[in-house]
């Protein structure tokens, strides 16, 4: 559970009883105290600074897709634990925990929906699934969004949020890697765009594969994004990273996404850039000429 | 634990041999069996022993394999985007009378050309060299044929200024439509993004103690476990071995080793790998790019493992 839910429990926006004398959160960004129901209103921003925290898979959907539109796909995709991992803790330990807390889906959410003007395809990390890691579940969702969005013509957005490959399912997760990316190049053949939006935070296997191959690429705000973790390679290099180092920023800076963009601008973004690159409209306009 | 000091044993067993000499009937007798015992315990190593043998440092690179077992070989350098990528190797060779383009990881065997190779932890260049070298095989309809052996792709400052993760992630986009047969051999090290970075092909092997996984064990056992000391527990729930590989229909197949390792016989080793290679390429070089590209997809888009049941 994160924070965020933790205090949502405390005040009362949760399931539990209300504390009313809480319902202040401190910005990470800033370190203003906030008064949690405006953050929420506000996409999950800080009004104060624009500290972006983290959303829920389903929040996200609906500050992209319009009301009543998204349908879910694949949501009963469940992994097998091809190894019977076992660390501190069994993995099928550590998942039924993460079912019983309410996250059923596996570490994404994919599913139709329409964005502004455009049907699109769509799948939504879920970072409170074990760190959003990618297993075989996390990659047949996206390979499947990828396939489905071949079939019916339509452009695929994807929002990583993720540590990266899931440890417990070995080589398998590490080959979702090479199977989303082969998708992604016949999506690319079908000249339908893909749009890959990073959020906070997008490392491992998932940031080096289909995060980092959309035509377009987008982050959040001041989100961490790298191949290697920051401890890790501090841990190899022996020195201390330079302020901001693998952030959105930094990634503008060093000419590997597109650009930085508000939560609050994302829907309108893609919508404009989808009136340029989708298909769709592009061939309602032509006939309007006629 | 007990099966690596009956290793030592034996290893040390043998150099004494080696120094006596094989005079004597008692000898001779002894060594038989010690092969017996060497043998089984190769069988039965376990992940970690299979670690640190894949890691082993008089094991065969891919500049030892290619001299070897090709001819004429045509070292091509750097990825034409400024970069030079010392951890990956490449080039144009012939082998028996087929031309080939061989890319593989390389790693130093002296401290000084250790750290010249970067330990066979490539940059962002390594890989757009890779995978520079295969448009070119491809252009031209040459085979192509990639030795995996590196600790994973290198985690540093200038690796993610220049994009990393892209570089290993449009080599996965490109690798599987390209046009001409791609074989994979895993020779030592398997190592994460950094080894299917050049890994997508429709031939997948590892040599018999060779190691592939998503993490190294000391990686998994610092997260998982909190504690670096755990990478034999770790080593073992990661399944990284041939054997696991082969089960999980991730490698097509597994070729053998010569007894204690490919590090004991280089010669021996590069018979089996030349077999196993001319082999695949015998029937692979018959299929047209529109089937090649196929079954590459087709191969690589059934591999995960799920349920439709309800959690």
């Amino acid at each position: 559970m994160s924070w965020f839910d933790k205090l949502k429990v405390k005040t009362g926006l949760g399931p539990k009883i209300a504390k009313p004398e809480i319902i202040w959160i401190e910005c990470k960004g800033c370190g203003e105290q906030l008064y949690i129901a405006e953050v929420e209103k506000n996409l999950k921003v800080c009004p104060n600074c624009d500290y972006h925290f983290r959303a829920d898979a389903r929040e996200r959907i609906s500050y992209l897709i319009n009301p009543g539109t998204f349908v879910e796909h694949d949501g009963d995709l469940t992994s097998k634990d091809p190894l019977k991992f076992k660390d501190k803790k069994k993995y099928k330990e550590r998942l039924r925990a993460t079912f019983k807390k309410g996250y059923s889906h596996d570490a994404l959410i994919s599913g139709s929906g329409v964005l502004g003007d455009h049907p699109v395809e769509i799948s939504v990390f879920e970072f409170k699934f074990m760190g959003g890691s990618m297993g075989s579940v996390v990659g047949e969702k996206i390979t499947r969004c990828v396939e489905r969005a071949i079939k019916n013509n339509n452009p695929v957005i994807v929002v990583s949020c993720s540590g990266g490959a899931r440890m417990q399912e070995g080589i398998l997760s590490l080959m979702q890697m090479a199977k989303t990316s082969s998708a992604l190049k016949k999506l690319s053949d079908h000249k339908l765009p893909y749009i890959s939006i990073l959020t906070d935070p997008t490392t491992g296997g998932v940031s080096a594969s289909f995060a980092m191959l959309g035509d377009v690429i987008f982050a959040e705000p001041g989100a961490l994004i790298g191949f290697a973790g920051p401890r890790v390679i501090e841990q190899t290099i022996n020195e201390k990273l330079p302020e901001g180092f693998q952030r959105s920023e930094f990634l503008v800076d060093h000419g590997l996404i597109d650009n930085v963009v508000h939560r609050r601008d994302m829907k309108k973004t893609l919508n404009n850039l989808l009136s340029m690159l989708a298909n769709k409209p592009i061939l309602k306009t032509v006939e309007t000429h006629d | 634990m007990a099966l690596e000091n009956q290793i030592q044993d034996l290893v040390s067993l043998s150099h004494m041999y080696d120094s006596v000499g094989d005079i004597t009937h008692e000898i001779s007798k002894l060594k038989k069996k010690l092969r017996r015992m060497k043998h089984e315990v190769f069988l039965n190593l376990k992940g970690w022993q299979k670690t640190q043998v894949a890691r082993h440092s008089d094991r065969p690179y891919t500049l030892d394999y290619i001299q070897r077992i090709f001819t004429d070989f045509q070292e091509l350098h750097g990825d034409r985007r400024g970069g030079y990528g010392p951890s990956m190797v490449g080039g144009l060779a012939k082998f028996d009378d087929q031309s080939v383009m061989v890319i593989g990881h390389q790693k130093g065997r002296e401290p000084a050309e250790k750290i010249r190779r970067n330990f066979g932890m490539s940059q962002p260049a390594g890989y757009r060299k890779a995978l520079r070298l295969m448009k070119l095989a491809e252009k031209f309809d040459v085979p192509i044929i990639t030795l995996i052996d590196t600790p994973g792709a290198y985690p540093g400052i200038d690796a993610e200024e220049k994009g990393q993760s892209e570089a290993i992630a449009t080599n996965m986009f490109s690798m599987i439509d390209i046009k001409v047969p791609i074989i994979v051999v895993v020779i030592g090290e398997g190592g994460s993004g950094g080894a299917l970075a050049i890994g997508v092909g429709d031939r997948v092997m590892m040599l018999e103690h060779s190691v592939y996984s998503v993490i190294s064990p000391e990686g998994c056992a610092s997260i998982l476990w909190d504690d670096k000391e755990k990478v034999k527990q770790a080593a073992e729930a990661l399944c990284m071995t041939a054997t696991h590989l082969l089960e999980m229909k991730v490698i097509d197949e597994i070729i053998r080793e010569p007894l204690g390792g490919a590090h004991r016989n280089h010669k021996q080793a590069a018979v089996s790998l030349r077999k196993a290679l001319r082999a695949n390429l015998k029937t692979l070089i018959h299929q047209s790019s529109e089937e090649l590209i196929e079954k590459r997809y087709e191969k690589f888009r059934s591999m995960g493992a799920f349920s439709t049941e309800e959690g």
